[in-house]
C-alpha cells in the first residue's frame, strides 16, 4: 500500500473516533466534568479552606493541575479501552483487519481519539477550574506537551488493556486496581514532600507522579521533580508501549483466533 | 492464475478442535464457486484463515498468486469478505460504515462517497443511509455487510451465509447481482445451507466434512453422480406403519406426508407396487427440489440422523 493510502486509512480511524466521542458525549464527556466539578466542590471549596497553602498556594491552586491531569489520563485510558474493546466485541474490529491497513495506523488512529477525548475533557475540567480559582500559565510549552503526552501514553495503555481483555470485566479491572491507585497516590492532591521518606521513595516509582508535576510546574512553577525526568519517563513509556502495541496486533493477541 | 489456491491446510483451534485436516482447494478466476458442507464442518474456518482473521496452524494459501505469509496486503487488497456473523458497529450510520470500510482499503473520502452511493443503491439501502445499523432487519443488515464487501471492487469476493435471513423477493434480486458480478469478472466464494442456492448459482463446488475437502468438482458433473432421487407423496389414510421397502429409504414427515428416498437404479414401479401392497394410497407425488441435500446426506453419511433433521430442515 503507498504512503498515501496508508494516511487515508489513519485519517479515516481518527474521523471515526473522533466522531464516536463526539456522537456519544452524554457518555464520553459529561460524566467526567460532573466528576471533576465534584472533587473541586469538596476537596477544593469545602475541605480546600481548613487545609490551607500547599507550596505556596492556594488548595485549590495547587489541586487544579492535578485534576486536569487526572481526568486527561481517565478519559484517554477509558476511551481508547471502550472504543477497542467494543470493536473487537461487536466484531467490527474485522473491518480493518481484513482491510490493508497497517498496524501503525490502527494504534495512532486510536491514541488520536483517546487524546482527543483527553483533552476534550480536560479543557471542560479547565474551565470549570476557572469558576472556582484563578488558573495560572508558568510555561504554555510545558503544560499543552505534557499534557498530549501524557494522553498518548494512557490511549496506548488502554490499547493494551483492550487487546488483552475478553469480557467486560477485564476492561474495568486494570482502571480500578491499578490506575486509579496509582492516580491518587500521584501527587494529584499533595505534594510527595509531606510524605514520610519511605513513601516518598515509593512514590518516586510512580510514574504518574511525574507527568502530574511536570504539568503542575507548566501551570503554576512548582514540582515535586524535575521536568526533564517526566519527559524522558514520557517518551521512554510511549515508545515502549508502541512497541507492545505493535507486537501485540501483528501476533493477532486477543483479536484472531 | 487461480484466484484461490490452498494446499494442506490445517487448524487446529486453542480448545484443540481440529476444524481443519489438510484441505486442498483450488478455485479459477472468474468462478462462481460453492464451499458447501455441515454445521461446523470448517467452512468458515477456511474463511477466516483466507481473510486473516484466523491464524492458520500450518498450509499454504494464494490469492491470485499472492502468498498470505509473504503478501498479506496484496492478498487483502483483492478480498471483500461477508462474514456468516453480523459485525456491524450497529450504532454508527450505514453511510459512515460502508464510507469507512473503503477509507480502510485507503480509498480517498470523496471516492468513497461515491462508491458507497453505488454499493447501496445495489443493495436497496440507499433510502436507509442515515439510519443507524441497529435499526435495520436482519436481512437488511446481510445486505449492508455485502455492500460494505463491495465498496473496494474486491476481485474475489467472498460470501459466508449472505442470504440466512434474506427474504426470497431481495434474495433473487441479489442472485442476479451476483451473477452481473460475476459475469463482469468477479470471482465468488460462496457458502450456503440453501442447496439450490449454490446449484442456480455456482459453476464448481466443493463439499467439507469434518475439515477435509471430500467433494470437488463442476457443479454439473457433480449432479450427475447423485445417487438417489427424493419424492415427497401424500397419502389418502394416515399411514400407521411406515413399510420396508427394498433400494427406497421412507421416512414419514407427516400423518399423511412420506418422503421416499429412491435409489437411481431403481424403478419407481416397483416403490409403487410395494406401497399399494402396503396398503398406501397415494394422492400425490412431487419431486423434492433440494437435490444437492440429498446428495450432501449420502456423502457425508449421516443416514442414521437424517429423518429428525430433514423435518427439521423443511418445516
Ligand atoms: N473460535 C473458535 N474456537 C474454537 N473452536 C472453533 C472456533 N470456531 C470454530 N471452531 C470449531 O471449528 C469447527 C469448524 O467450525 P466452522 O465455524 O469453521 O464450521 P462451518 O463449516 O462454518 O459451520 P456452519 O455451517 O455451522 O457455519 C467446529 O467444530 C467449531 O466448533
Ligand atoms: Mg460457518
Amino acid at each position: 500500500m503507498r504512503i498515501r493510502a496508508q494516511l487515508i486509512t489513519l485519517e479515516t480511524l481518527i474521523r471515526k473516533e473522533i466522531s464516536r466521542v463526539t456522537r456519544i458525549w452524554v457518555q464520553t464527556i459529561v460524566p467526567p466534568v460532573i466528576t471533576m466539578s465534584l472533587y473541586f466542590l469538596v476537596f477544593g471549596n469545602v475541605i480546600g479552606r481548613r487545609i490551607g497553602q500547599m507550596e505556596g498556594f492556594d488548595y485549590m491552586q495547587y489541586i487544579a493541575p492535578g485534576l486536569i491531569m487526572m481526568s486527561v489520563i481517565q478519559n484517554a485510558y477509558g476511551n481508547v479501552v471502550s472504543s477497542f474493546f467494543g470493536a473487537k466485541f461487536q466484531k467490527h474490529l474485522e473491518e480493518m483487519l481484513v482491510a490493508p491497513m497497517p498496524t501503525w495506523s490502527i494504534i495512532l488512529g486510536h491514541v488520536a481519539g483517546g487524546v482527543f477525548r483527553g483533552l476534550m475533557v480536560g479543557s471542560v475540567v479547565t474551565v470549570i477550574a476557572l469558576f472556582f480559582t484563578g488558573i495560572q500559565i508558568h510555561n504554555i510549552w510545558i503544560t499543552v506537551s505534557i499534557v498530549i503526552l501524557t494522553a498518548v501514553v494512557f490511549s496506548m495503555a488502554g490499547l493494551i488493556n483492550a487487546i488483552f481483555a475478553r469480557k467486560f470485566d477485564d476492561i474495568s479491572i486494570i482502571p480500578a486496581f491499578v490506575l486509579a491507585p496509582l492516580t491518587y497516590l500521584g501527587g494529584v492532591f499533595y505534594s510527595i514532600t509531606l510524605l514520610p521518606e519511605f513513601a516518598q521513595k515509593l512514590s518516586l516509582m510512580n510514574p504518574i507522579l511525574y507527568m502530574v508535576n511536570a504539568f503542575r510546574y507548566g501551570m503554576l512553577g512548582v514540582s515535586d521533580i524535575a521536568v526533564g525526568r517526566a519527559y524522558a519517563i514520557i517518551l521512554i513509556f510511549i515508545l515502549v508501549l508502541f512497541g507492545a502495541c505493535t507486537v501485540l496486533i501483528n501476533k493477532g493477541i486477543g483479536i484472531r483466533e | 492464475m487461480h484466484a484461490l489456491s490452498i494446499r494442506n491446510l490445517k487448524k487446529v483451534y486453542g480448545n484443540g478442535i481440529q476444524a481443519l485436516k489438510g484441505i486442498d482447494l483450488d478455485v479459477a478466476e472468474g468462478d462462481f464457486f460453492a464451499l458447501l458442507g455441515p454445521n461446523g464442518a470448517g467452512k468458515t474456518t477456511v474463511i477466516g484463515i483466507i481473510t486473516s482473521l484466523v491464524n492458520k496452524t500450518s498450509g499454504e494459501v494464494r490469492v491470485f498468486g499472492h502468498s498470505i505469509d509473504t503478501e498479506l496486503n496484496a492478498v487483502k487488497a483483492c478480498i471483500g469478505v461477508v462474514p456468516q456473523e453480523l459485525n456491524l458497529n450497529t450504532f454508527d450510520r450505514l453511510m459512515n460504515i460502508v464510507v469507512n470500510q473503503a477509507g480502510f482499503y485507503g480509498m480517498p473520502v470523496r471516492r468513497a462517497r461515491r462508491r458507497a452511493q453505488e454499493v447501496l443503491e445495489q443493495m436497496q439501502l440507499w433510502d436507509r443511509r442515515d439510519d443507524i445499523a441497529r435499526n435495520l432487519s436482519g436481512g437488511m443488515k446481510r445486505r449492508l455487510m455485502i455492500a460494505r464487501a463491495l465498496v473496494h471492487s474486491p476481485r474475489l469476493l467472498i460470501l459466508d451465509e449472505p442470504t440466512a435471513g434474506v427474504d426470497i423477493e431481495i434474495r433473487r434480486s441479489m442472485y442476479g447481482y451476483l451473477r452481473e458480478l460475476n459475469e463482469s469478472g468477479t470471482t465468488i466464494i460462496l457458502t450456503t445451507h440453501y442447496l439450490e442456492e449454490a446449484e442456480n448459482l455456482c459453476r464448481h463446488v466443493a463439499i467439507i466434512d469434518e475439515g477435509e475437502v471430500i467433494q470437488h468438482h463442476p457443479m454439473d458433473e457433480f449432479l450427475r453422480t447423485l445417487k438417489q432421487q427424493n419424492y415427497i407423496v401424500n397419502t389418502r389414510e394416515p399411514v400407521a406403519e411406515v413399510p420396508v421397502i427394498d433400494g427406497c429409504l421412507i421416512y414419514q414427515r407427516k400423518d399423511y406426508e412420506l418422503e421416499l428416498a429412491v435409489q437411481r437404479d431403481h424403478d419407481l414401479n416397483d416403490v409403487f407396487a410395494a406401497l399399494s401392497e402396503a396398503g398406501v394410497r397415494i394422492l400425490s407425488l412431487r419431486n423434492k427440489t433440494n437435490r444437492l441435500e440429498e446428495l450432501f446426506f449420502n456423502l457425508t453419511d449421516r443416514s442414521d440422523q437424517v429423518p429428525e433433521e430433514k423435518t427439521e430442515m423443511e418445516e
